[in-house]
């Protein structure tokens, strides 16, 4: 057998006191694919960086085809044929698709050769992508193929994913895999971080477990079950969410006939969309991302606030005209998707980004009562295991994960009559996955209107009582979730329900 | 070729001492400069660097200098912070300097019986009513027709410049002084009080430094000064909190032109007690220097105040003294504000020596 394309032998990394990678090791082969399976803190963010450059180790070798390599700078590693989609995308908002790929590319490649090879990639591989559109009004998973596809233009040796499905639909996300095996298929070799185990086990060939920076477990996902690699990953099986019927009460959120031209000529409009959300019910809205969540949710936030006044009714009361403020004031809280720049602001510290949607450590002529604040901060970290060193970090210190537990955690705690959450798990590891979903279905049971917006089809089902469907700026018509198939749901997002967008599509004649 | 790579934690250390070391830099640059042409560096930068801080005389005319440009500064970092980029305070601050000279004007004229102390705060409505009042046109502008109020609070500065002109060579000239524009001496009911007699610095900057605590207190400690700080670098944060941007864009053009204005009229009725077309004299730009170099932080515009009053003193001592031209100030300014921009593009970015490449990437 020929040498590994990728060995790392006794890597260690410290920061401070923290190990973050404890004598780490492992070994790729030409054309496998190898999952990366850990908690959010496990270590497997510093290890990809190690192997990218982007982070030197303190201890330890990298061979690269059986030969020792130094890899100090991102840019040794793209030299060696090393690819890498991060989490965080870096994209430049004013720039098109084109334009950003462009960027980082050889100067003596023409714009025009960059537009044709990205639409020849996404093809190939089926990734949905318009190389001319600007990439501020992409969602975050559109954001996500351009990255997919930067990275596929660079002809890679060694791709790194970090979480690429995330935002993915389970059809596309099976187009991901099918990328990928024909990726592997050429002999590049694939490191896939997630903590999707369903994933791991359809995919992968070989999976490397971390846990507090060490290996824990080597093994051959085939042979394994989601039991047996969650309990290797976290020590024990995820709790499972206990859930009783729902106890629906009175309408509390509706819209009603929604219309919304897009804010540019790539936006999505929002047509005719049509919701109801009862107190201690969940609603789901399923969908690819790009098909109007964006819009839809801002126009229910009130960060959004063009609807008819009487197009969205909070508790009987018309509020399409309110700003967000306004609605919070009413009991409407949200959770959006992004959280670095929207759920919070980066350079912050925790306790001043309570200040964004919370009032309650606010004395006379808006005198911040910093020890309240302070006090109510903490809280919220305690209550919801977020790891940060205290209420003084900023924002933009915390992981994805982290950041996304404080920032439902501060809207949890604020007790709201109206929940709407986008994304409620994205990038949350197993344990707090679950737990953020526990506290979603006890704030139901305790009698609140919850709207979850989310592209993990698995999520929805596990949580809503009764599930929408978005295509195109339009909405279907709800299902209970007891009642639905994922084929259904499936077919739904391509807009094929009775008078869907779809549907409507194939009936004139149109090819889908 | 050298290449920036971005630093994964940016030293804190460092941003602190990042003013002091581009301090250093500029030194020794201007030593260089002074050097080559011709003059002795060491005594040049001793009057730029020592006198201005020698003695007491010369800390009061420190503070003098320091007053008008700490109240401009303030307002500057507040607005440059929520991402309103009022370029203008030297507009509003003539306006501020108009009204309360006016007013002054006023009293003059009517020979009202009045004590300096209830013409004080008289004086700073005067001049906060017209700083603000210009710049709200700025905003006006901005909030209903989204026009860029960089060019807009720009192009106001010489609107009030010739304003200015006009009211000092037509209807408020001194009708006994000769024809020279400028309006009669005001009143001594009109002046500033002063600290001590003989000494020109006057109590507008005990009032500049109450101003710097209260912003500072604004700023960080009331939730209005936070929301307005979240309209800078995140706004999609600030729409998602329901902050509204049109109250950003009014509320701190409001202040920062009222504090330019009051800046202006305790010019007028402090040192000068006249009005003249020269009431112009850049404090409302130097202003924009000593907000970056004070971090557009409230008290850090103090002390940045104190460095760039200094460089004013220092170039003109060494056009007196030795004959340096008056652009060398300017110069030594845009030096200071050159390294503390490059000082703080190297403590978020670490250089590296790259191989030349022809092609960056396969």
């Amino acid at each position: 057998m020929s040498a590994p394309r990728l060995e790392l032998r006794h890597i260690t990394k410290r920061y401070g006191d923290v190990v973050a990678n404890d004598d780490v090791g492992l070994a790729v082969a030409p054309g496998e694919i190898h999952a990366i399976l850990g908690e959010n803190g496990a270590g497997k963010s510093t290890l990809m960086k190690v192997v990218y450059g982007a982070v030197a180790p303190d201890a330890g070798e990298l061979l690269w085809d059986g030969a020792p390599a130094a890899i100090q700078s991102p840019h040794d590693a793209r030299a060696l044929g090393i690819a890498m989609v991060f989490q965080h995308f870096s994209l430049f908002d004013s720039l098109t698709v084109a334009e950003n790929v462009w960027l980082g590319l050889s100067r003596t490649v023409s714009l025009r050769e960059v537009v044709e090879g990205i639409r020849g990639k996404a093809a190939e591989y089926g990734l949905d992508l318009d190389p001319d559109r600007p990439v501020h009004v992409l969602s975050v998973g559109e954001r996500q193929r351009v990255e997919i596809v930067r990275a596929l233009l660079a002809n890679p040796r060694l791709l790194i994913l970090d979480e690429p499905t995330a935002v993915l639909t389970p059809q596309a996300a099976e187009k991901l895999f099918e990328t990928l095996r024909k990726l592997a298929a050429t002999g590049c070799s694939i490191l896939y971080i997630s903590h999707k185990l369903h994933e791991i086990l359809a995919l992968c060939h070989q999976c490397t477990v971390l846990r507090g920076g060490r290996v824990v477990a080597s093994c051959d996902p085939t042979r394994e079950s989601t039991a047996s690699l969650s309990r290797m990953m976290i020590g024990a099986e995820p709790p499972r969410l206990e859930r009783r019927p729902a106890n629906v009460g009175p309408l509390a959120l509706s819209a009603r006939g929604l219309a919304l031209p897009g804010h540019d000529r790539f936006g999505v409009a929002l047509e005719d969309v049509s919701l109801d959300v009862h107190a201690g019910e969940i609603v789901g809205i399923a969908g690819v991302s790009g098909n109007g969540q964006q819009e839809l949710l801002a126009a229910l936030s009130g960060e959004d606030p063009r609807a008819d006044a009487g197009a969205i009714q909070l508790f009987g009361q018309p509020i399409g005209r309110m700003g967000a403020a306004a609605r919070r004031k009413r009991g409407l809280h949200f959770v959006p998707e992004e959280r670095l720049g929207r759920g919070a602001v980066p350079s912050l510290s925790l306790a001043n980004n309570m200040l964004l949607t919370r009032h309650e450590a606010l004395r006379a002529f808006g005198w911040i009562d910093r020890a309240a604040l302070r006090h109510q901060a903490s809280g919220v970290l305690r209550r919801y295991w977020v790891k940060a060193s205290g209420p003084a970090a900023a924002a933009r210190s915390l992981s994805g994960g982290n950041l996304q537990k404080y920032i439902v955690g501060r809207e949890l705690d604020a007790v709201p009559k109206v929940l709407v959450v986008a994304q409620p798990t994205w990038g949350v590891d197993v344990g707090a996955a679950a737990q953020i979903r526990a506290e979603l279905v006890a704030l139901r049971d305790a009698g609140c209107a919850v709207l979850v917006v989310s592209e993990e089809l698995e999520e929805l089902f596990a949580l809503a009582d009764r599930l929408h469907v978005i295509a195109k700026g339009r909405l279907s018509p709800s299902i209970g979730s007891a009642e639905a198939s994922v084929e259904q749901i499936g077919e739904w997002m391509s807009g094929l329900w009775t008078g869907g967008p779809g549907q409507a599509a194939a009936l004139a004649g149109g090819a889908r | 070729m050298i290449r920036l790579d971005v630093r994964q934690v940016p030293s804190l250390r460092m941003s602190v001492l990042s003013p002091i070391i581009a301090l250093a830099v500029t030194v020794a640059a201007g030593g260089v400069l002074f050097l080559a042409l011709g003059k002795d560096p060491v005594r040049v930068l001793s009057m730029f660097l020592v006198e201005p801080f020698n003695g007491v005389r010369a800390l009061t005319e420190l503070g003098l200098k320091c007053t008008p440009l700490i109240l401009c500064a303030l307002g500057l970092g507040l607005c440059f912070r929520s991402n309103v980029w009022n370029i203008g305070a030297e507009g509003q601050f003539l306006m501020g300097a108009i009204a309360g000279g006016g007013l002054a004007l006023w009293v003059t004229n009517a020979s009202a019986a009045l004590s300096p102390w209830v013409f004080f705060p008289l004086v700073v409505v005067a001049g906060a009513a017209g700083g603000a009042a210009w710049a709200a046109i700025v905003a006006l502008l901005r909030d209903r027709f989204n026009a860029n109020e960089i060019l807009v609070s720009l192009m106001l500065v010489y609107v009030a410049d010739l304003f200015l002109s006009w009211l000092v060579f037509g209807p408020w000239k001194d009708p006994l002084g000769f024809n020279f524009p400028q309006t009669v001496q005001f009143a001594a009911a009109t002046e500033i009080p002063r600290f001590v007699r003989g000494m020109r610095l006057h109590w507008g900057f005990a009032f500049a430094l109450v101003a710097a605590v209260l912003m500072w207190l604004f700023m960080f400690r009331t939730h209005r000064g936070i929301q307005l700080q979240i309209g800078g670098p995140a706004p999609a944060a600030a729409r998602y909190a329901g902050f509204s941007s049109r109250a950003a864009i009014w509320t701190t053009l409001l202040i920062s032109g009222a504090l330019a204005g009051i800046a202006g009229a305790f010019e007028v009725t402090g040192p000068m007690g006249q009005l003249t077309p020269h009431v112009a004299s850049g404090y409302g730009f130097t202003a924009i220097i000593v907000a970056f170099v004070g971090r557009l932080h409230p008290l850090g515009a103090v002390l940045g105040s104190v460095v760039l009053s200094a460089f004013v003193i220092g170039g003109q001592l060494a056009q007196s003294r030795v004959g340096l031209p008056a652009s060398v100030s300017g110069v030594f300014q845009g030096m200071l504000l050159l390294a503390l921009l490059g000082c703080d593009t190297l403590i978020h970015h670490r250089p590296r020596l790259a191989r030349w490449t022809w092609r960056a990437a396969p």
